[in-house]
């Protein structure tokens, strides 16, 4: 059992947890996930380590409430136990020796975006942070953010806060000025995608974070195989970064579309049970 | 004198059209009655070809013996001096091959049904049984197993009984590796693994949970927190694909998936979270006992199944009556058929397989007849769902922290005759030494690591 010890609600629909977990605090790096199954009767789902406090004991995960079981975790408070945690799985981030990064967050993504800015930042990178949002009042971690980048950008698709537009169309002016060599993207697929798109004609290093379906987080299922450069790869083991240049985003936008109706039943369900 | 009825006594089972629809077990189980007449078959042979032929050299004709004369309490405590899991052997170990295989009652007429009898004397214990007072000396020394399946439980249960102080670590979040994940509630029910692993506990075997060891601890880890020795039981868990074109398609998963999300999770059971597909027709690649059990899973949640293998029957390796029951079921067996492509619409979902049909040449490295494509042969099996059962190789997860580990090229790991690793004070044995195998394979690997752990240990004090 893992007891919840601080919880925040960013916004919305994004809520983060903070778990007592000493064993995994004490390994976790920026890139890992965990696998957290709430209760007895719950699923095992993937979430990536968005900060952790080796000397605390603890790991924090964000969620954004989409489905069954998100929507059931972002329900707990401080104080409820999960009944499973596991980590941390999945290899760490290969930063290299980049001089001049650009970190970008689509939405929930940006809780994972920014633990990789501050270790860039505290690795003495030149990190300039994108962070894209549908609108205003779903921006979240600004004032963070802010702290480990030289400079920020906000991004919102109907122009309520920052500027209006997509990240990539930022990407696009700063990557003209040129001088970068790392790009970072996790976020939706179908904008880890485009980034890729953009950076490509630049050739800059492009890493993206992966989250296919899986169930052990070990190796064991394959539900989470992707195909990077024509070969079969399984996200929790061998990524989940992988280069963003390499990889079939169209089959994984796809293949993360399997259990939408089961989904969408389960929650159905739920609001019936909810009165 | 032995009773000499050729046939073994029936087993009674649920009725194939009934099972096929729940998750319930098949086999029911013998009577005391039943199984003092079976017991009565024996004809306790001076030579006890029985024995050599058990992985962990259970003693057949002495437990038999006692169940003859209705002393079932006595028979448990033979088998269980030998075998820590006797309720999971009996359902699933192969025993036309092994202790069966060997019977000389099975040269004229059926063997006596050592495996049945061996299931009824560790269920009757685990219903009428008292618990068995453990008189342990503890000594001292400590123990950590990596992974809770069938050679990381028998190896922790052995050096528990010897006083060892025993850390099991594993990465699920239930104890029981494939009997758990792998093999099905209706082969082998979860309570029976459950209770066999409250066995342990109550040896002092101490159990973690969601500990994935080469993560979240390594093996070098595990020595400096004092453990004087390391098993590594982590097993088989890597699934095959073909790498045939569509293999990605939607519908498309390995068999442990398939499995793991039955099983282990009971996705089949409303009040778990965890979804599963419907699936209206399968198809099953592969013929061994994972695809037997994936396919009666499939049947179970409504589907029609295709089994496809690329031999012939006799060259399947699943057990027979896994076989034998799938048929009863209703599964449909496709022979000398190999899969050459996954066909699918422009949603990406399953819509076909297109396969070619076999046929067998001389004989290959495995000593089975290798099989051959017929060409022009194709034809295309309309399904909306593929399954691979195609054999897992060794989780790699542990060894990629413990490089000092020493594997071969199918990166199963190296040991030697006393299951010992390159590396000092490391030992292995079950599916990461051998390649997936059977449960009770791995249990005698388990048992052999635990004698030769305590063999090393003693010597060094």
């Amino acid at each position: 059992m893992f007891e919840i010890v601080d919880k925040k609600v960013l916004n919305s629909s994004v809520t983060s947890l903070t778990i007592k977990a000493p064993f995994i605090a004490k390994k976790a790096k920026a890139g890992q996930f965990l696998i957290v199954k709430a209760d007895e009767t719950g699923e095992r789902i993937p979430l990536t380590i968005s900060d952790f406090d080796s000397s605390a004991g603890t790991v924090t995960i964000v969620i954004q409430a989409v489905g069954f079981t998100t929507k059931k975790l972002v329900r707990m408070n401080c104080g409820d136990y999960l009944a499973d945690v596991a980590g941390p799985l999945g290899l760490p981030t290969e930063f290299g020796n980049p001089k001049k990064a650009i970190i970008i967050g689509g939405g929930v993504g940006c809780a994972i975006a920014y633990p990789q800015a501050k270790t860039l930042h505290n690795m003495g990178v030149d990190v300039t942070v994108i962070a894209g949002f549908r609108s205003k009042d779903i921006v979240i971690l600004e004032d963070e953010m802010k702290k480990v980048s030289n400079n920020l950008y906000i991004t919102t698709d109907d122009g309520s806060y920052g500027e209006k537009g997509l990240v990539t169309d930022v990407l696009k002016c700063l990557l003209n000025k040129g001088g970068y060599d790392l790009v970072i993207a996790i976020g939706p697929v179908i904008m880890m995608k485009f980034v890729a798109l953009t950076t490509k004609p630049y050739s800059v290093k492009t890493i993206v974070s992966l989250n296919p379906i899986m169930i052990d987080g070990t190796g064991m299922c394959g539900g989470c195989r992707v195909n990077v450069g024509g070969e079969t790869k399984f996200a929790c083991v061998d990524g989940p970064d992988f280069d963003g240049h390499l990889v079939d985003f169209d089959e994984l936008m796809r293949r993360n579309m399997l259990f939408r109706e089961e989904e969408a039943h389960a929650c159905r369900l739920e609001e019936n049970s909810n009165g | 004198m032995a009773d000499m009825t050729p046939q073994k006594t029936k087993m009674p089972e649920q009725e194939p059209q009934i099972r096929n629809k729940n998750f319930e077990e098949v086999a029911l189980g013998y009577t005391k009655e039943m199984a003092i007449k079976e017991a009565g078959r024996c004809l306790n042979c001076k030579n006890k070809p029985c024995v050599s032929g058990c992985p962990v050299n259970v003693r057949i004709p002495d437990f038999i013996a006692c169940v003859a004369k209705g002393d079932f309490e006595e028979a448990y405590n033979i088998i269980t001096t030998t075998n820590a899991l006797p309720a999971v052997c009996g359902r699933v170990c192969p025993q036309e091959n092994q202790c069966e295989g060997k019977c000389v009652r099975g040269i004229k007429g059926e063997s006596v049904g050592i495996g049945r009898l061996e299931r009824f004397v560790a269920d009757y214990h685990r219903e009428h049984g008292k618990a068995i007072e453990v008189n342990i000396k503890p000594n001292g020394k400590k123990v950590a197993v990596v992974g809770a399946g069938p050679a990381g439980l028998t190896c922790a249960g052995d050096l528990a009984r010897k006083g060892y102080d025993v850390t099991v670590f594993e990465a699920f979040h239930t104890a029981g590796g494939v009997l758990i994940y792998g093999i099905p509630e209706f082969r082998l029910p979860k309570s029976v693994v459950a209770a066999e692993v409250e066995n342990l506990k109550n040896l002092g075997v101490k159990i973690m949970t969601d500990m994935v060891i080469g993560k979240v601890l390594t093996i070098n880890e595990l020595i400096d927190m004092g453990f004087d020795a390391v098993f590594v039981g982590s097993g088989a868990g890597l699934p095959a694909f073909m790498g045939i074109e569509g293999e990605n398609a939607l519908g498309v998963y390995s068999a442990n998936e398939i499995l793991t999300r039955i099983n282990l999770m009971k996705a089949y059971k409303s009040e778990y979270d965890t979804p599963i597909k419907v699936m209206k027709k399968v198809a099953i690649i592969g013929g061994g006992n994972v695809a037997m059990d994936a396919a009666r899973c499939a049947k179970r949640l409504g589907a029609d199944v295709y089994v496809i293998y690329r031999r012939s029957e006799n060259e399947m390796p699943a057990r027979r009556e896994e076989v034998h029951h799938a048929k009863e079921e209703g599964i449909n067996f496709k022979f000398l058929t190999n899969p050459t492509r996954i066909l699918s619409d422009e949603n990406f979902y399953v819509t076909g397989i297109e396969c070619v049909n076999m046929q067998l040449g001389e004989p290959d490295e495995s000593g089975r007849r290798k099989p051959e494509k017929i060409d022009g042969s194709e034809h295309i099996l309309d399904v909306d769902s593929v399954i691979m059962a195609l054999g897992t190789g060794p989780n790699p997860l542990i060894l990629k922290t413990a490089t000092d580990i020493s594997t071969n090229k199918r990166g199963c790991i190296i040991v030697n005759e006393d299951m010992q690793t390159s590396k000092e004070n490391v030992y292995a044995g079950g599916d990461s030494v051998s390649g997936a195998a059977t449960v009770i394979s791995a249990m005698g690997a388990g048992k052999r690591a635990a004698t030769a752990i305590d063999n090393k240990i003693k010597m060094s004090k």
